[in-house]
């Protein structure tokens, strides 16, 4: 794996079965992480994003689950020597210690991802205690350090609170800090703003941001809002029906972005920056069927531009892009992208009738 | 205000709502339940909705924009105050006289997955209310399947469950039962915030042709400033039970009034990374605070970086500024002092606010 790079994502398929057949969830997904930048993994329900980054956690593990490919974790702290962990093939027990410690992660409903019955503060004790040789009294003062450092009020009386006298932002805080209270080289963070107000939301993004900074930590953050995305990444892997179809830095992607599927979700948001549009530009159609994924493109059954080359499946490599690192699953030439993603003077998504 | 149902403009006001209050008892005590508290869900609100216009209600969770389209709908009792449905009064007319007019004002529901019921098929779902209206049974099916066509489903649709349909899917046939009586009225509870943004695109877009084929008022119920504006004609802001701002939808994202409607709109992220660099921010800090025991003065205050004495003391009256726009603030930003001066208190200011406009300085 590349010096710089805390995780490398290799090839990693995921299936499912099931009474209605196998589920292809994840189909053939790379990618890397270096310390300190933020990857965001975009895509709507259904594209794998969540599976994607459970699988790295080992929460996806199930008798009816198969799994392929490599994720590669540097453990060996700075200096430290320690071997890296491949985390697909890795054991319970390997995982469990690496797990808290090394990669964190914060999902999107805090309410189900705290015990109900234990108080926060012990909560984060426990973590803390699992992972690091500290006393009692060492661990709860550290505890009380991070819920005071994300931000929470008269911290040492609210460590002593349970989950339900916490409001939904202040539980996502609290998450927060139990997934730095280890000060994690990895940290992931599914859709961490979906379920709190916007006003919420910016506070919540911006702590994010300035622990990462703190910790130097990189992080995976998982998402449907483009506009969160456009906030705080540096990078962005676009999802869809269980692959990469395109992925490149940020502002690659928001401003020379080569697949018909990012132009859909770039012209499908409203925004409260531009001046109201007569009809809100939609992606027609519906996400595909994992179990009985199309042909050839993912993306081809709902693609306006789909030509016959579509029924091959796309490898995903620099096509149109600028620089080697943007890379796409689309045929359509780099001329061709370029005039078509122009709808109504912005990047968008042709309607399926007036395109030829 | 008349008694009448028209408006100060001299239009008829498909829905008027005056002085609403909707406060739910907090009970404590171990043999009898003493009422303890009072959480102040809405708390006097009053606005007009003209027929076929669209009214946004946004705001943050727990500031009472679902409660008040529940006891819009009489779903819930109202505590005080009136609600008139094209000239009638409804928050006093027995549950016999009230259903008639259930025809006319129907619910779209936030979550497609829990809003239908899973053992029954989509032609019972849809076909429910024509049945519990009246409708005879052999027209029932026709009409189903015209209500489907209309929403953009098929009607091979007709004998399936829910679960068989995505999320956007549910959603529209939520749309169609709504439809089914054929009402004036439409209650649109965050119809889109559980979707994908994708597939929320294709519902407004739908809800838009339905405006302009059926001639429906709605009220869209949202909770940021995004969405609400592709559909809206006015957007009320709300904030813990009380109105701060009412605007035509335009000018409430050119011209934001109310400090908190500035700081909505502040807090919505921009899809631009290279805007969202340059934007200047102002963040808005702490939480809502708890409607068991509200803010003295203007609720706002607590959070408002422009507050001052006046606003721990007294409650700004909803004051009404050119062009219908309305905001309930002391200090009011991007208004000239012109338009200070010639502004006048709204009759749809809570009648606890104070008498005291804005001064222009």
């Amino acid at each position: 794996m590349p010096a710089d790079a805390l995780l490398e994502v290799r090839d990693l398929h995921v299936s499912f079965r099931t009474e209605e057949g196998v589920i292809q969830a994840v189909d053939g997904v790379s990618f890397s992480l270096q310390r300190g930048e933020v990857l965001a993994v975009v895509g709507e329900s259904g594209s794998g994003k969540s599976v994607t980054v459970g699988t790295l956690m080992g929460l996806t593990r199930s008798p009816n689950a198969k799994f392929e490919g490599e994720a590669w974790l540097r453990t060996g702290r700075d200096g430290d020597g320690g071997d890296d962990l491949e985390l697909i093939g890795a054991g319970d027990e390997q995982l469990r210690r690496v797990r808290g410690d090394q990669i964190a992660m914060i999902f999107q409903d805090p309410m189900t991802s705290l015990n109900p019955v234990q108080r926060v503060g012990d909560q984060i004790v426990e973590q803390v205690q699992a992972h690091r040789d500290l006393g009692e009294s060492e661990a709860r003062n550290r505890a009380v350090e991070m819920l005071d450092r994300v931000g929470i009020p008269r911290a040492a009386e609210r460590a002593r609170s349970y989950p339900h006298e916490f409001s939904g932002g202040m539980r996502q805080r609290a998450m927060i800090a139990m997934a730095f209270s280890c000060e994690p080289d990895v940290l992931i963070a599914d859709e961490p703003t979906t379920a709190l107000d916007v006003t919420i939301q910016a506070q919540i993004l911006r702590q994010i941001s300035e622990m990462r900074e703190e910790a130097n930590a990189g992080v995976i953050l998982v998402t449907h809002d483009l506009g969160v995305v456009a906030e705080v990444a540096d990078r962005i892997a676009v999802m869809y029906g269980g692959q990469i179809v395109e992925h490149g830095t940020i502002d690659e992607l928001f401003y020379d972005p080569q697949h018909p599927y990012t132009w859909g979700l770039l012209g499908s948001i409203a925004r409260v920056d531009r001046d109201r549009p007569e009809r809100l530009p939609a992606i027609e159609g519906l996400p595909p069927s994992l179990s009985d994924p199309p042909e050839g493109c993912r993306f081809r059954p709902r693609c306006p531009h789909a030509f016959e080359a579509c029924h091959r499946l796309p490898a995903l490599e620099r096509r149109g892009g600028q620089s080697p690192e943007h890379v796409d699953r689309c045929f359509l030439s780099p001329d061709e992208k370029h005039s078509l993603r122009e709808v109504g003077g912005q990047v968008g998504l042709a309607a399926r009738s007036t395109a030829a | 205000m008349s008694e009448n149902g028209v408006g100060e403009n001299g239009d008829q006001a498909l829905l008027r709502v005056e002085h609403l209050k909707q406060y739910f008892p907090v009970k404590a005590g171990v043999v009898f339940d003493r009422t303890v508290a009072q959480v102040h869900a809405v708390d006097d609100v009053s606005f007009d909705l003209e027929e076929g216009q669209t009214l946004g209600l946004v705001g943050e969770s727990g500031c009472g924009k679902t409660t008040l389209s529940r006891s819009l709908m009489r779903l819930i009792e109202p505590s005080d105050g009136t609600v008139a449905f094209a000239g009638q009064d409804v928050t006093h007319i027995s549950a016999r006289k009230m259903r008639p007019l259930r025809r006319e004002m129907q619910m779209v529901f936030q979550d497609p997955f829990a809003s239908l019921n899973p053992r029954k098929r989509i032609a019972q779902i849809i076909g429910a209310p024509l049945r519990l209206h009246g409708v005879p049974k052999a027209d029932i099916r026709e009409r189903v399947s015209a209500l489907l066509d209309r929403v953009g489903l098929q009607a091979e649709h007709l004998n399936r469950f829910p679960h068989e349909f995505s999320g956007g899917q549910r959603q529209r046939i939520g749309i169609a039962r709504a439809l089914a009586l054929e009402p004036k009225l439409i209650v649109l509870d965050e119809p889109v915030s559980a979707l994908d943004v994708s597939v929320q695109a294709q519902i407004i877009n739908l809800l838009d042709d339905l405006q302009d084929h059926l001639g429906l008022t709605y009220m869209f119920v949202a909770h940021d400033l995004s969405v609400v504006r592709h559909v809206s004609d006015r957007i009320a802001v709300m904030y813990l039970g009380k109105l701060m701002e009412v605007s035509p939808a335009e000018e409430l994202y050119t011209k934001p009034i109310h400090p908190y409607t500035e700081a909505l709109l502040a807090a919505v992220p921009v899809p631009d990374p290279r805007e969202n660099r340059a934007r200047k921010r102002v963040a808005v800090t702490g939480e809502p605070p708890n409607p068991i025991d509200p803010p003295r003065g203007c609720v706002f205050h607590p959070r408002c970086p422009h507050a001052t004495d006046v606003c721990h003391e007294v409650e700004p009256p909803l004051t009404r500024y050119g062009n219908g726009h309305l905001a309930a603030c002391h200090h009011p930003q991007r208004v000239s002092p012109d338009e200070i001066r010639a502004a006048e208190r709204s009759s749809q200011s809570p009648l606890s606010a104070g008498e005291e406009l804005p001064s222009p300085a």
